[in-house]
């Protein structure tokens, strides 16, 4: 695949070094341990069902688009981080469910993830950055909206980290994509 | 003050720089579906789309829709319980806490923002209407 030069360029060196930065972050995830689950609360378990289901969305896109052949390896590297933050998001949530008794939501197949993000029609590495973009915004909005939800105080706490997983991710991919950042507050939530 | 009433032409160039200045604050203003939409992106974006269901239902239409009824999607048990079609009067009710308006649904938002509301169903209308519904 063909990208454009100069901006394209600069995204990229853009993006191999954000990478460089970045990698190893997954390891510090947040992982709740026994006190938290022991914890949650039966209300809680279909807050973090949803948030389930939008986890396993993210790990679809940057799979899918990983091995779509439309990004170059420095991209490529940072997508295989923010998929290992997103592979631990699901880990913690669904361990959440799982021991309040629950059956965690399972994934859709990749043909629906396709459809439904309509990722058939990214063409090159810019379309595959801007629904990136678009994606790990609405993430990290909808966390902030389910913290109000949520009963347990450390699960909340949960959640805001994961917000501001999200937000690391939006903030580098706007950035990569050249956009500036919105002049007026509160750009979450 | 003036020594003298103002000449006619002073009170003309007042008055187009009046014009101007209102006309300049105007073209700045952003259009309220456009605000609408950068609000739903940002606000409903995660989980929904226009187009296609995603976590959530898809959104073309959804003004007059009956509700719970888009094809191929699971739906809680409680949204199906509710009845009658999406208004905006029931939108604005459900945006601003969707578990009192449906316990157990599988939304889970509280926009308290009046205006906010507003603005995301003016942009749901806007891709429900004529033309706009699927």
């Amino acid at each position: 695949m063909e990208f454009r030069r100069g901006p394209t360029l600069a995204r990229r060196s853009f993006l191999a070094h954000a990478g460089l930065v970045t990698l190893g972050a997954g390891a510090s995830t947040l992982v709740p341990g026994r006190a938290l689950a022991a914890a949650t609360q039966p209300g809680d378990v279909g807050v973090i069902q949803t948030a389930l289901a939008l986890e396993h969305e993210g790990i679809a896109a940057y799979q899918i688009a990983g091995k779509s052949g439309l990004l170059s390896p420095g991209t490529l590297k940072l997508a295989l981080v923010f998929l290992g933050h997103h592979q631990a998001h699901r880990d913690s949530l669904a361990k959440l469910v799982a021991d309040a008794g629950g059956k965690p939501v399972e994934p859709k197949t990749d043909a629906q993830y396709i459809e439904e993000l309509q990722l058939g029609s990214l063409k090159t590495e810019g379309d595959v950055v801007a629904l990136a973009t678009k994606l790990e915004r609405g993430a990290a909005s909808a966390y902030i909206g389910q913290i109000a939800a949520l009963s347990e105080p450390k699960l909340a706490r949960l959640f805001a980290s994961i917000s501001a997983d999200e937000a690391v991710h939006w903030t580098t991919l706007n950035n990569a994509a050249g956009t500036p950042i919105p002049t007026s507050a509160y750009l979450f939530g | 003050m003036f020594s003298h009433p103002p000449s006619h032409a002073w009170i003309m160039l007042l008055a187009t720089s009046l014009a101007q200045l209102f006309c300049a604050g105007n073209a700045a203003a952003v259009d309220p579906i456009t605000e609408g939409r950068t609000l739903y992106e940002n606000k409903c974006g995660g989980c929904h789309s226009v187009e296609t269901n995603r976590v959530g239902p898809h959104h073309r239409g959804v003004v007059g829709r009956r509700i719970a009824s888009v094809p191929d999607y699971d739906y809680s048990p409680a949204l199906k319980q509710l009845s009658g079609v999406w208004t905006p009067a029931r939108l604005d009710l459900w945006l601003s806490g969707t578990q009192k308006l449906a316990p157990g649904s599988k939304m889970y938002l509280a926009l308290d923002d009046a205006d906010q509301r507003q603005l995301i169903i003016d942009y749901l209308q806007s891709i429900s209407g004529p033309g706009g519904s699927k």
